[in-house]
């Protein structure tokens, strides 16, 4: 029996900034470090915005492409690093806000960037099983970067939901397989306003070890090539490292170019996969194959192999694609940043 | 705002859940137990309904003092939306600037932050409107 | 229905008076009310008080039993109780104290308003004060009392073409008759510049389109007219009063341009009086924001529905206009201490009848009528007064 994609939603806040406005506050070359990230701007949620309302908005947007009682919703679980509480799940407030609640089961995950991709394996799972009829994975992060570190200028805001299910499959999950370890290249302490990371450590033994690792072992499993694949999507930490890891495996530039989204809104962590490929399942064909391969740090990757079916064509193409999401971009300047960031310290409002 | 009282709104607040009367076929928001045109005849007929969430705007200010919670987004715009159902509702308008708001724009409901109860309390959420994409 | 006609008046100055507790005002104007009406402690029946939020401005609920405290009327264990109902509550307390002696229970009743607003910060006031608005529907959406009202300004633009001069023009005309109030929080006048270039508090309204926050206390002793002429050559009858209530989130009225309320208890009071609205030659009406007044203009019959705007800048309803609107300086210059409003209100239309109103004296005023709202339009009270003679 087939599991796979259902259906997909995905939202990006309106406001940018570029990497020259937050280099020039810091004395550094803003420009400089755009290039060098392949970044041209990032978004940023507004005031008014969290983990929890981009994961909402995703959710309606996948919701709204298909006719699913949303009470069939078995389990929704949310993946990010910028849950608004510690304690109180960000997944409850969605199940309320699309109509799934009570009876369903729901939790918040937690592995880094890679949370969301967990979530969609623990629905495969789930699904398959028989358990539930459909789950809902959502990957969703308003992730920070401590105010003058390189993180700065791609840490950024967004999130997507996916639908997983076995009836009416846009696109099949054929296989799925992680590699994980201990390795400590990125991380938050509870309490700790920002992360902490291990600077060019979370290159080689982090990303790219499990990115790569994780690829090889998904080629071996699927008995694939990189040219079998119309679309391939990595994790983005910024725009350097998954057109390197892609290269490396044999992918060509033109595969990356669709799901590549963090050179204009940065790197939405839990968020970035999840929206690289609904980039890709908005342009894509039946038939199109597609190589994902996220990842986390602290270490591990999740990679899927997946091929578009006919159903993709029935989906209700309500509200904008992820492209015109991105292209609703209002750029502010790094004081009115700051100020949404709360990285301004607001005293206790007199009486 | 205390905590079984923003609770208690979660469905009209989240999901624009409001009556429609069994007898005259009007539509009010929040849920109404008598609908104002029927008076009694309308009790035990009132039903769950929702709201779209689609409407135009009716009317709008740009406030400036704003209350403590929203701070962060002043200037911001505040206004009076007609749903499509035919009941009216008041609410924030996002993603537009407001030299750009005109009286009659279509909207569209988001989710979105309506406060919290200080950095260490509960947040609560619910609807504003933004411009129909 | 006996006649109830007033017999004496009272009041502090309105302002930011740190010195002066709410005790402190509440008991001024009312001694004052009954120094004026040349009664004795012995000759009170009953104490109503307006007030419409002691509970948050300053932490006391219980305020009427407390003000004939510290009256001194405690040992007499009167009848005593508040009365609310957002900013009309001063109007109500007068209504409600009217049916009283009317009915007969009572002959004589002190009625008092007083809000202390001062003692909280400008943003919290503002947050009280949008309490009597739909706490839950409005308010907790970001709809500021002001941003209410400036709704209903932008609508009235929208659909009659009023423009900021035209709501400007009220704040200017009760400036200038505020500065001949020694009671007024504000006695100096302004210019239609300073209105149109003051900051933005919810646009259309800017800062001189809002009345302030005040501190101040009325009072009124209301008397069987039967009686009335014991203790004065010149009592004011009370000739109609109406009260009408309407949807609270002002996105359920009927219109956003005109306020329904207004307009019952206005015609019901009218109606009391046998009295049309060019009978009227004074008026005090809540002008909270300029844009009230223009409604309340319209609403209460003196001009044609969309015309209030251009009616106030041309003067109709200037000092000994056709209709002398808000002489006191209205809620704009003389000051809302909420509570007190409707009870001042009171106050200023019978010194007008008296003809103890000095600067601001409105020539041959027979008849005076005051307007007192609450929210944003969910309560209106009307009463209008006479002389007895």
């Amino acid at each position: 029996m087939k599991v796979g994609i259902v259906s997909y939603g995905g939202y990006i806040p309106r406001y940018r900034i570029t990497p020259k406005d937050i280099g020039a506050v810091w004395g550094s070359d803003g420009e400089a470090m755009g290039r060098a990230l392949n970044i041209r701007s990032k978004s940023i949620p507004a005031p008014d915005e969290d983990v929890i309302t981009i994961s909402v908005e995703a959710a309606r947007a996948a919701m709204a492409k298909v006719e699913i009682d949303p009470t069939d919703i078995g389990a929704i679980y949310v993946g990010s690093e910028s849950h608004p509480y510690a304690v109180k799940p960000t997944a409850t407030v969605v199940a309320e806000a699309i109509g799934a609640a009570p009876v369903l089961t729901a939790a918040d995950f937690e592995f880094a960037c890679k949370a969301g991709t967990a979530a969609i394996q623990t629905c495969m799972g789930l699904t398959l099983s028989k358990m539930y009829r459909y789950g809902l994975a959502i990957g969703a992060d308003t992730s920070q970067g401590a105010p003058g570190d390189a993180l700065e200028y791609s840490a950024s805001a967004g999130g997507a939901a996916i639908v997983i299910g076995t009836e009416g499959v846009v696109a099949d999950i054929d296989h799925t397989i992680s590699y994980t370890t201990d390795t400590p290249d990125f991380w938050r302490r509870e309490g700790q306003r920002y992360p902490s990371h291990g600077g060019r450590f979370t290159g080689e033994p982090a990303y790219f070890k499990h990115v790569l690792s994780c690829a090889q072992l998904l080629f071996k499993r699927a008995g694939t090539k990189p040219e079998d694949y119309d679309y391939a999507v990595f994790h983005q930490p910024n725009g350097k490292f998954p057109v390197r890891a892609g290269k490396q495996l044999g992918f060509k530039e033109g595969q990356l170019d669709k799901g590549l989204l963090v050179r204009d809104i940065g790197n939405t962590y839990s968020g970035a996969i999840l929206l690289g490929l609904a980039a890709i399942l908005d342009v894509a064909d039946p038939g199109d194959r597609i190589f994902a391969v996220g990842y986390g740090s602290g270490a591990g990757s999740d990679g899927f192999d997946i091929t578009v079916t006919e159903e993709i064509r029935r989906l209700k193409r309500a509200g904008p694609s992820i492209q015109d999401m991105i292209q609703d971009a209002k750029f502010v300047d790094y004081a009115t940043y700051a100020k949404f960031r709360g990285k301004i310290h607001l005293g206790e409002a007199a009486a | 705002m205390a905590i079984p009282r923003f609770w208690r709104e979660i469905p009209s607040r989240y999901n624009l859940i409001g009556t429609k009367c069994g007898s005259c076929g009007k539509v009010d928001f929040p849920p109404r137990e008598i609908c104002p045109d029927c008076g009694r005849k309308s009790l035990g007929k009132m039903h769950s309904f929702r709201l779209s969430g689609k409407g135009s705007l009716v009317t709008f200010a740009v406030v400036h003092d704003a209350p403590a919670q929203l701070e962060m987004q002043k200037p911001y715009v505040v206004g009076i939306f007609e749903m499509d159902e035919g009941v009216r509702l008041t609410s924030q308008l996002i993603s537009v600037e407001p030299g750009d708001v005109k009286i009659g724009m279509r909207v569209q409901a988001v989710f979105r932050k309506l406060g919290q109860q200080g950095e260490a309390g509960v947040i609560h959420y619910g609807y504003k409107f933004r411009p129909s994409l | 229905m006996r006649d109830v006609a007033i017999i004496g008046v009272g009041e502090t100055p309105f302002g930011e008076l740190w010195e002066r507790s709410f005790r402190d005002l509440g008991i001024e104007a009312g001694l004052k009310a009954i120094q004026d009406a040349k009664i004795g402690s012995d000759d009170i029946d009953a104490v109503y008080i307006g007030n419409m939020s002691a509970g948050k401005f300053i932490d006391q609920e219980h305020v009427a039993a407390l003000v004939a405290d510290y009256a001194g009327l405690a040992d007499r264990h009167l009848p005593t109780v508040r009365v609310e109902g957002g900013g009309a509550c001063g109007a109500l307390a007068l209504f409600q104290a009217r049916l009283a002696i009317a009915s007969g229970m009572y002959d004589i009743v002190v009625v008092g308003g007083a809000e202390k607003m001062t003692d909280v910060g400008d943003v919290q006031a503002a947050e009280i004060l949008a309490g009597t608005a739909d706490q839950e529907w409005e308010s907790v959406f970001g709809a500021t009392f002001a941003g209410l009202y400036a709704m209903m300004a932008r609508r009235h633009m929208h659909e009659y073409g009023t423009r900021r001069e035209h709501l400007a023009a009220v704040a200017v005309k009760n400036h200038k008759n505020g500065s001949l109030n020694p009671n007024a929080q504000f006695q100096r006048e302004i210019t239609m510049e300073t209105v149109l270039q003051a900051p933005w508090v919810a646009e259309p309204l800017g800062l001189f389109d809002c009345a302030p926050l005040s501190d101040g206390a009325a009072a009124v002793v209301l008397c069987a007219m039967e009686r009335a002429r014991s203790f004065t050559d010149a009592p004011i009858r009370i000739l109609g009063s109406g009260q009408a209530s309407d949807f609270l989130a002002l996105h359920d009225r009927r219109s956003l341009t005109a306020m329904d309320a207004t307009t019952e208890a206005g015609a019901r009071a009218l109606k009391q009086a046998k009295l049309a609205p060019k009978d009227v030659q004074v008026a005090e009406v809540h002008d909270n924001f300029t844009i009230t007044e223009i409604l309340a203009i319209e609403d209460l019959g003196f001009v044609e529905k969309g015309k209030g705007g251009p009616a106030t800048l041309d003067g109709v309803t200037a000092l000994n206009g056709k209709v002398s609107v808000n002489p006191s300086g209205g809620l704009k210059a003389r000051g809302q201490p909420v509570g007190a409003t409707g009870v001042a209100q009171a106050v200023e239309i019978v010194r007008q009848l008296r003809g103890e109103a000095g600067k601001r004296q409105v020539v041959g005023a027979k008849h005076g009528l005051t307007h007192t709202l609450g929210g944003t339009g969910a309560t209106a009270v009307v009463h209008i007064f006479g002389r007895a003679d």
